[in-house]
């Protein structure tokens, strides 16, 4: 069996799974945020109007909740939303909330992995889509719709259908030009936003064993935009030493076995991957940023679960160091602690030095509901994960998606920008 | 959940791949919490300009699929974000069938666990549908799409069928065992 069929066999209490095999399974992580939430406190809501009483959770020390999509609350019936879900975690006695401006918070899925909220060979499901990143750390992580999330809040298990793998093996290390997120858009590009439709992508290869765990992490979360159920990669020391940082150190690794089967196996030589930048409206709509080198830009934005975790922040300080922003420039880490540690570092300064402005943690542009959302024919080059008619705003702005690097270097001309070709 | 019957329609054709759910119900309407009302907004760019006008070479302005319960549409329906306001929105607005040569994962449950039927068809069999210009019939009990001069056979999960035709969500059905439930949990001793 693979990793993904060894987690759902533990978690099923099977000794064997094959692909299409239907399994009940339980979980051990669940989580929402501010929009799946209360969709599920409505779940409930019908419920109860059915006459079903729901007095406690199957396990609240197995929930945790984030705000994120509207925070800083952008109108009153986001307050009234940030309201309702503390008297949710109240009511049933959730102590790991993430509240905005109490201490750590931040985007779910940055949550997920920074205060090791999900460890190796667990399952874990969350009220959105973009919970496959978590997999980076090598467990099973899928989004579900709220009454999913409503039924697994009561019982603590989901039935799955073992998805099939398809295998991305990257050989050799990724050029310093290029990051996790120009890998991820070419393999969308070659296999289209249905190619991995209810499959697992499962990255590996000695090229990721190379790869940092944030890096890993971009790779994972981008896996929903190929329409995948999950994404994976074999946990390793990267990965126990990035989790004993923050404090995780028990758990039991799951792995495949040594003759791991594979719907399809899929190769890239690390060598010959290049910038790369999805138009719009699609991610797999893509080209090489060389090759976009006159389009103009209004704005660049460093945010989201994908594209503001620190080495990000990183790779886009490296750029802007000592350097101008031609166009709007706007920098939100994704979680507090990495605002913090972007402060501690010397990076804030480098970004405010180069004319950006840097905000608080949030999703608001990304999925185009506030905190800096697009106008009108207004184009934008973001390390967001998604570019779709209106997404970050109005339905006619343009959202071009690329790694930190290309965003950056093209906040400094202006243009979209491949990194090598800036003075 | 209402018992699904049999639909009597035209199909509305949006003839279009990848259909996203941030097209289906907009980010602007996921604040509101209610499973209800969210029919107004559902494809509300598509449907309306800036000004709240309706956009009348939008398919769902023609008058024509007003009472339009089925809805014709193209490649990996439902992608993106994981908003079950989507299928709340469709619901609302009138959709019970959704016809489509592939779906989204999580849309694809979100349907059943709403009771809307999601199917499956290949492309030749959706091209016949595009072509056809008249009252269709989705029979979900004999599998069966009938348009004129065709009946159309498509497959469905034999549990996911039942579920739609008794109206049972995945909840209902847990609730069927209400009483093994709390027998259960009153042999537990709680600390």
């Amino acid at each position: 069996m693979n990793i993904t069929e060894k987690i759902l066999a533990r978690a099923a209490g099977k000794t064997s799974l094959s692909p299409d095999d239907v399994v009940f399974v339980n979980v051990d992580k669940v989580m929402v945020h501010d929009v799946s939430g209360p969709g599920v406190i409505a779940v409930f809501e019908k419920l109860k109007k059915k006459g079903m009483k729901i007095e406690k959770l199957w396990d609240a020390s197995k929930v945790w909740v984030a705000e994120d999509h509207f925070v800083p609350s952008p109108d009153k019936v986001s307050a009234q939303n940030i309201v309702l879900l503390s008297d949710f975690t109240k009511q049933f006695g959730i102590s790991k909330h993430f509240k905005y401006g109490m201490g750590q918070y931040g985007i779910c899925h940055t949550l997920s992995h920074e205060e090791a909220m999900v460890l190796p060979g667990e399952v874990y499901v969350g009220g959105d889509s973009h919970t496959n990143t978590t997999g980076a750390l090598g467990a099973f992580a899928a989004g579900l719709g709220h009454t999913d999330v409503a039924y697994v809040l009561l019982n603590g298990k989901i039935w799955f259908k073992v998805p099939e793998t398809l295998y991305f093996k990257l050989n050799g290390k990724l050029p310093n030009h290029v990051m996790a997120k120009d890998f991820i858009l070419k393999i969308i590009g070659d296999i289209g936003t249905d190619g991995a439709a209810y499959k697992t992508m499962q990255f590996g290869g000695n090229g990721i064993l190379e790869m940092s765990v944030e890096e890993r992490l971009t790779l994972t979360n981008m896996t929903t935009e190929a329409g995948a159920k999950s994404g994976i990669i074999e946990p390793d020391q990267k990965t126990r030493d990035y989790l004993a940082a923050r404090g995780a150190t028990k758990y039991d690794e799951i792995h495949g076995d040594a003759n791991s089967e594979y719907e399809k196996i899929y190769e890239y030589d690390a060598s010959e991957l290049e910038p790369i930048v999805a138009k719009p409206f699609s991610p797999e709509n893509i080209a090489e940023a060389r090759d976009l080198s006159t389009t103009s830009l209004d704005k660049a934005y460093i945010g989201s679960c994908t594209g503001a975790k620190y080495e990000d922040l990183q790779a886009v300080a490296r750029i802007l160091k000592g350097r101008q922003v031609k166009i709007r420039t706007e920098i939100l880490p994704a979680a507090i602690s990495i605002f913090r540690k972007a402060m501690d570092e010397g990076l804030v300064k480098i970004f405010m030095d180069a004319g950006a402005v840097v905000g608080p943690p949030t999703c608001g542009a990304c999925c185009g509901a506030h905190m800096g959302v697009l106008a009108k024919d207004e184009v934008c080059i973001s390390t967001t994960n998604r570019n779709f008619p209106g997404r970050m705003g109005h339905v006619e702005s343009k959202t071009y998606l690329a790694s930190p690097l290309v965003v950056a270097a093209s906040a400094v001309t202006g243009k979209i920008t491949d990194p090598r070709d800036l003075k | 959940m209402e018992p699904f019957k049999i639909i009597k329609s035209i199909a509305t054709p949006l003839d279009k791949v990848n259909v996203d759910t941030d097209q289906i119900i907009p980010k602007q309407f996921l604040k509101l919490v209610q499973k209800t009302g969210f029919g107004q907004y559902l494809f509300y760019d598509w449907r309306f300009s800036t000004d709240g006008t309706p956009k009348e070479d939008f398919i769902l302005n023609n008058p024509k699929y007003r009472d339009s319960k089925i809805l014709l549409t193209r490649d990996n329906f439902g992608c993106g974000s994981s908003r079950e306001h989507a299928v709340w929105a469709l619901l609302d607005y009138g959709f019970v069938v959704v016809i489509a040569p592939s779906f989204a994962d999580i849309f694809y449950n979100n349907c059943f666990k709403n009771g809307i039927l999601p199917i499956k068809l290949d492309r030749k069999k959706i091209e016949s549908l595009f072509k056809t210009n008249s009252e269709i019939e989705v029979n979900l009990e004999n599998q069966t799409i009938i348009i004129p001069n065709e009946t159309i056979s498509f497959d469905i999960e034999s549990h996911r069928k039942k579920t739609l035709l008794e109206g049972l969500d995945d909840i209902s059905i847990t609730l069927q065992y209400e009483d093994k439930i709390s027998q259960y949990e009153k042999s537990q001793i709680v600390f």
